[in-house]
């Protein structure tokens, strides 16, 4: 049952070639285009001696999460909504977290790929070769999609349409990125600003993150942050999702 | 022994009552058709029964299981064929079937199903490109596919052409075969006459009648028969002779022609009497109350 479920939301999940472009491809080609363009892979003064490239690749990476989970998982639920779909499914005997699952199952697959491919362009172009600790990078990347595809499953629960879910989670992406440090870096926040930041999803996330790119695994608190968030997101999802 | 019972059923959206205490027993492997008006509440009732709504009061059985508190058991036994129910649109016909093959124990055969549905040549086009036919039958191939042991189709051959129509009946017929219990909402009247065993007449929320087809049809309309032929003789000077026949009620004249109405062996008595006074009556036709004329008739009444 849930195999062929797989395979069956997977193949549609790829028939829409504009959101795998906008959500896998876009970032892709941002992050190589720092990583190649020789004023952002050049170590910079202003930045420590760190290169644009290195800077912004956790946070590319951190987008093309925040991207993929406001554009994919919760539309694609709406519809199903919409449309009488979930209505068909609820008289079948496929129970309704399986579908969550496996919609999350399958949106996580797709950003930990995107995040693949930009680590072996860091790798490769890179003079150090990979940027910092793998396993930290595979923890809080995992804790991280985890925390924030519940975000979007839960929106899809609670939402009674695909608008409203889109609009709900298009309006939670800017909060999200500001307190990653897209627009004002983590560490010139002011402090009580950075403070909130840690304990928001991306916030921990790219705190985390940050460290893992120094080379060592991160702090507990920011990957506890992220664990509650993903247990309470995701179990507020399967505990309020309905069919109808 | 009642495949369904349903007693006292209720139900009420924003304090309109579309269910107004239905009472039903559907019967193990019977076809139980559901006719009325639009708004009488056949689809809000049959989907109660599905388990799809949540009844306000009254009880359901489904195969001794309660739709409502025994959900996951039902669903492995009863098949559903919602109104204008959807799918993916870039999902393809194959995938669905595989889909819904994949949420049952002892499915159908697919491709079987397909082929007897037609689906086959269209077995790779998304849903979104099927016409409002091939998505009809592929609404009733997955309401199949799971071997239902009771299937609920609302409005089966919506959409379909006369020859499609025929097929899916032939379909039908063949899970009576099968001792499958059949509900099935429609608004062809030839659909009931021809496939049900019994049929509910809704309205306004309620049972008006619940009988066999010829039982409804003999029951609102009297048996009413009408006969039309053309005679070769002058038709006026032997009107008095027919409406002197047993079981003949009206007796008009329109040219050569001559149409008769009546109750009972009335087709006998005036064919008899054609015969035994040499009438030259040519085109006879005969014309038997039908499921229509009776659920018209329970229109008019209400």
């Amino acid at each position: 049952m849930i195999k062929t479920l797989v395979k069956t939301e997977t193949k549609l999940l790829l028939r829409e070639p504009i959101l795998l472009l906008w959500t896998t491809g876009l970032p892709i080609v941002a992050f190589t285009v720092l990583a190649l363009v020789p004023g952002t892979s050049r170590p910079t003064d202003s930045l420590g001696g760190l290169s644009y490239a290195q800077v912004y690749l956790g946070v590319i990476a951190l987008i093309a999460l925040a991207l993929l989970t406001t554009m994919s998982l919760p539309a694609v639920l709406g519809s199903y909504r919409e449309r009488g779909i979930l209505k068909r499914l609820s008289v079948t005997p496929m129970r309704p977290w399986r579908l969550l699952a496996t919609q999350i199952g399958i949106n996580l697959a797709v950003v930990l790929s995107t995040v693949a491919v930009m680590l072996i362009v860091a790798t490769i172009t890179f003079d150090d070769g990979f940027p910092g600790n793998p396993l930290g990078w595979l923890v809080t990347y995992l804790l991280a999609a985890g925390s924030l595809l519940g975000l979007a499953a839960l929106v899809a629960a609670l939402a009674p349409s695909s608008k409203i879910a889109n609009a709900i989670t298009s309006i939670l992406f800017f909060p999200l990125m500001f307190f990653a440090g897209l627009w004002i870096p983590l560490p010139t926040m002011p402090g009580w600003l950075r403070t909130i930041s840690e304990f928001t999803p991306l916030g921990a996330a790219s705190q985390a993150l940050a460290e893992s790119i120094d080379g060592h695994f991160p702090a507990v608190r920011p990957l506890l942050v992220l664990l509650a968030y993903a247990v309470v997101f995701i179990g507020l999802a399967v505990r309020t999702f309905r069919w109808q | 022994m009642p495949a369904i019972t349903a007693r006292g059923l209720r139900k009420s959206y924003a304090g309109r009552t579309v269910v107004d205490g239905i009472d039903l027993d559907i019967n193990e492997g019977e076809i139980f058709a559901v006719l009325g008006h639009n708004g009488a509440g056949k689809t809000t009732t049959v989907e109660m029964i599905s388990g799809v709504r949540h009844r306000d009061a009254g009880e359901i059985s489904v195969l001794g299981f309660d739709p409502d508190r025994d959900a996951e058991k039902l669903s492995h036994l009863v098949g559903v064929q919602l109104q204008d129910s959807q799918l993916p649109d870039k999902m393809r016909v194959r995938e669905a079937i595989e889909l819904y093959s994949s949420f049952y124990r002892d499915p159908v055969s697919g491709d079987d199903l397909l082929e007897r549905l037609h689906l086959t040549e269209h077995r790779n086009r998304p849903f979104a490109k099927l016409s409002g036919g091939q998505k009809q039958r592929l609404a009733i191939a997955l309401a199949l596919v799971g071997r239902p042991r009771v299937a609920v189709l609302d409005e089966l051959t919506t959409g379909l052409d006369p020859k499609a129509r025929r097929e899916t009946w032939g379909l039908i017929e063949g899970l009576r075969d099968d001792g499958v219990t059949v509900i099935l909402v429609t608004h062809f009247m030839e659909e009931a006459e021809f496939l049900a065993d019994r049929l509910a007449l809704f309205e306004n929320g309620k049972i008006v009648t619940v009988d066999t087809p010829a039982g409804l049809i003999n029951q609102r309309t009297d048996g009413r028969q009408e006969i039309k032929f053309r005679l070769d003789e002058d038709p006026k000077s032997v009107m008095d002779d027919f409406r002197a026949l047993a079981d003949v009620r009206t007796v008009q004249v329109q040219g050569q022609n001559m149409i008769i109405t009546g109750t009972g062996d009335v087709i006998l008595a005036v064919t008899a009497h054609i015969a035994r006074t040499g009438l030259t009556a040519r085109d006879l036709r005969v014309h038997q109350a039908t499921l229509d004329d009776a659920v018209l008739t329970a229109g008019s009444q209400s």
